[in-house]
């Protein structure tokens, strides 16, 4: 299962506490992404739970500076019908 | 002799770079849409901006409805203007009956370069497919 959650290293979610957790870290430090593209509805989708709502850094990773940007992305791509306000199921 | 010096800076146009996305109802033809398009690209050219990208969209399929539309045609426009200029665009955009929805954003620098490089198709490692995808 550990093993799974690695090779997709979009969703680190290592919620389980026995586990030695895996060092989250900022996808875009990480791969020098300097700006997040509010059209980009796939991408942003990674930083949205099923009911759209944002994901927190806690889960994610995301550093302070980029987690700011992504909620303004995100808040972006909702207004213009990129991404829904609500949703069920959006994955 | 510094204030001097900064006055006349001022006076020189300087251009910061915006993009805009413009939803119009999906009533229209393509001979309207085109007419409007056509009107806002003459507005941006007129106050002193240069466009730098257009693209169209097409009739795309909204997250949710507006104006109980659940389609529009998103027309994405990236310009260089004077500062003062895009409260008159976007009161363009409110008094136009055909918009449904619009959303300007101010360009850093990173994003012009992001914006060049997804023109040229050129995209990070990894994030191909998705990038493209969401250009289309």
């Amino acid at each position: 299962m550990k093993k799974k959650s690695n090779a997709t290293t979009a969703m680190v979610f290592n919620t389980m506490p026995e586990a030695p957790q895996k060092k989250k870290f900022c996808r875009f430090k990480k791969n020098g992404i300097k700006y997040l593209d509010y059209k980009d509805a796939n991408f942003l989708l990674k930083f949205v739970n099923d009911q759209g709502k944002v994901l927190p850094r806690r889960l994610t990773g995301t550093s302070l500076k980029y987690q700011r940007k992504v909620t303004q992305a995100i808040k972006r791509a909702r207004h213009i019908a990129v991404l829904p306000f609500t949703g069920d199921s959006l994955k | 002799m510094a204030t001097k010096t900064n006055s006349k800076t001022t006076e020189t146009v300087v251009l910061k770079d915006y993009e805009s996305v413009i939803i119009f109802t999906p009533v229209l033809s393509d001979e309207q849409l085109k007419d409007a398009v056509s009107k806002y690209r003459k507005l941006i050219t007129d106050e002193g901006g240069e466009l730098v990208h257009e693209e169209n969209w097409g009739l795309t399929k909204l997250a949710y409805p507006i104006q109980k539309k659940s389609t529009g045609f998103y027309i994405l426009v990236e310009y260089r203007s004077k500062p003062d200029f895009i409260s008159k665009f976007e009161l363009a955009f409110r008094r136009d009956e055909r918009i449904m929805r619009y959303l300007t954003v101010s360009l850093d620098r990173h994003a012009v370069i992001y914006n060049q490089r997804k023109r040229n198709g050129e995209f990070n490692q990894g994030k191909k497919d998705q990038k493209q995808e969401g250009a289309k």
